[in-house]
């Protein structure tokens, strides 16, 4: 099937993707902070459309829940209460989930074929039938978005509802979203909109809001508007300069081909070795161990049946 | 059936499988690569428009249901999600709203009439003809026994307190004011409806 999503990136794959149809756009959903009320009907509306069903969960004595990410929630509200320095409560309602980044980092960390792709589009997307479980897609994550199932150890996230983003509508949560806070459409407008978000914000007291789009990551397709820019961190952990995992680079970028160039060498030197040496002859086996005559339990060098430490 | 390997034929074999495992790990063996992944589901599907059924704002929605109506199939609804059409929500639905597929199939959900009978503790089945005969009964009996045409003051009132009346909420204007001239003209006076909030 031929479509308008073309896959630009795939994991643990080096065959050049297909390039040609360029006049792609780039998608965004922008989540303006400012707007959220914690109703949850995004998170509602995620686990309807995708065929989830979380386990019902315990309350923590916060409005969070379920109170962290899992491979069946695949969006969760998280809601902050913070305390400013004029002694004012902020109660800041951040709604985590993918964030689609241009360069993602569970894609550069996979190692399973086609377990995880970006398409032209933008959207970052897990094809749980290529994965292995894991776990690398974690390690990658600088948001730490993927969780694993404990039923199938595959791992899931959001998938920016890609099947309805390809025939033409909006993902699930926006359009369910009833205060308007989750937008969708093509990066572009999407970032026009954040910046007139912003300055309306600024012209509203909020001297230090802005759009969150970090460049670590390449930008991201999910972007936020933030009242407080400045301290990211502050909507519940949200890395104010999120960069991939050293230890991603070096496991796909030196490690990899010197392994293979490692396999490749010894891989040639054992043809030449035969070419030069011949193959090696098994040895004849000694009458007297009672290797020939013995029933095929022996043939693993003790006799199973017989006392330990008799002989000893 | 007992599979005799030698110590240097299992070597051979785990080491044979490691290499291979390795190299198609280290992308030696890439597989053919799809456009998409994930289809869309409602391709195919029956989309009925609806009303929300909670509250009083009355979301539109829009019910996705397999099988096409032929006489051989039983249509199932598999997803609701918001009408953009509609004027009140314009597509997007509340928490309560984007999760109303589990209240069609709810285990809970009343489907019929049912009665408990006085001085039992199981709910009993009953048609509908029976529950509205019933219910009529006992509100023409109340109302025979407890009606107030005139207060102690002689006022003139013509109000029945003892029973209240709870209409729906997800009503079109003209079925709003056919429930309200029904039950003020009984002279009922508890009369609640969700829109009231």
């Amino acid at each position: 099937m031929d479509n308008s999503q073309n896959i630009i990136a795939r994991s643990a794959t080096t065959t050049t993707p297909p390039q040609v149809r360029g006049h792609v756009d780039e998608v965004a959903k922008l989540i303006d902070v400012s707007k959220c009320i914690g109703c949850k009907a995004c998170q509602v509306a995620c686990m309807e459309w995708n065929d989830l069903r979380d386990d019902v969960g315990e309350c923590h004595g916060t409005y969070d829940n379920p109170t962290d990410l899992t491979s069946e929630s695949w969006t969760v509200m998280r809601f902050s209460e913070y305390e400013t320095q004029e002694g004012n409560l902020e109660w800041l309602i951040r709604k985590d989930g993918c964030m689609h980044c241009a360069e993602p980092g569970c894609l550069t960390a996979c190692p399973a074929p086609g377990a995880i792709v970006q398409y032209a589009n933008g959207i970052v997307d897990f094809d749980s039938n290529h994965c292995i479980g894991c776990g690398y897609c974690i390690t990658g994550c600088p948001f730490d978005i993927p969780r694993i199932s404990p039923k199938d150890q595959k791992s899931y996230k959001c998938t920016l509802c890609s099947d309805r983003v390809n025939a033409g509508v909006e993902p699930a949560c926006v359009k369910t979203c009833p205060t308007n806070c989750i937008e969708f459409g093509t990066k572009k407008d999407m970032l026009a909109r954040a910046e007139k978000r912003v300055g309306d914000l600024k012209e509203l007291g909020f001297r230090d809001a802005g759009i969150y789009d970090p460049a670590g990551v390449g930008g991201t397709h999910v972007m936020y508007v933030l009242h407080h820019a400045n301290d990211p961190n502050r909507y519940s952990g949200l890395p104010k300069d999120p960069r991939i995992s050293p230890l991603v680079g070096a496991w796909k970028g030196a490690t990899k081909p010197i392994m293979s160039a490692i396999i490749g060498i010894t891989a040639f030197a054992g043809v030449i070795h035969y070419m030069t040496k011949g193959p090696k002859e098994e040895p004849e086996e000694h009458a007297g161990h009672g290797q020939d005559d013995t029933p095929p339990p022996h043939s693993l060098g003790y006799d199973a049946t017989r006392p330990r430490g008799e002989d000893r | 059936m007992s599979i005799n390997v030698t110590r240097r034929q299992f070597f051979k074999l785990g080491g044979a499988g490691l290499a291979s495992s390795s190299l198609a790990m280290m992308g030696f063996a890439p597989e053919p690569a799809e456009a998409s992944i994930r289809q869309f589901k409602l391709t195919y599907a029956k989309e009925t428009r609806n009303t929300c059924t909670y509250c009083s704002v009355g979301c539109g929605i829009l019910i996705y249901s397999k099988g096409d109506g032929a006489k051989n199939v039983e249509q199932n609804v598999f997803h609701i999600e918001g009408d953009p059409d509609h004027p009140v929500s314009r597509g997007s639905l509340c928490p309560k709203g984007a999760g109303l597929l589990d209240f069609v199939h709810s285990k809970g959900r009343l489907e019929y009439p049912q009665v408990r009978e006085a001085g039992t503790s199981e709910w009993k089945r009953i048609g509908w003809d029976e529950a509205l005969t019933r219910i009529a009964r006992h509100m023409k009996d109340d109302r025979d026994a407890n009606f107030v045409q005139r207060t102690a003051h002689g006022e003139t009132v013509n109000h029945w307190t003892t029973t209240g009346f709870l209409a729906a909420s997800g009503s079109s204007n003209e079925a709003g004011y056919i429930t309200h001239k029904v039950v003020r003209n009984l002279g009922m006076v508890a009369f609640d409806n969700q829109a009231r909030v």
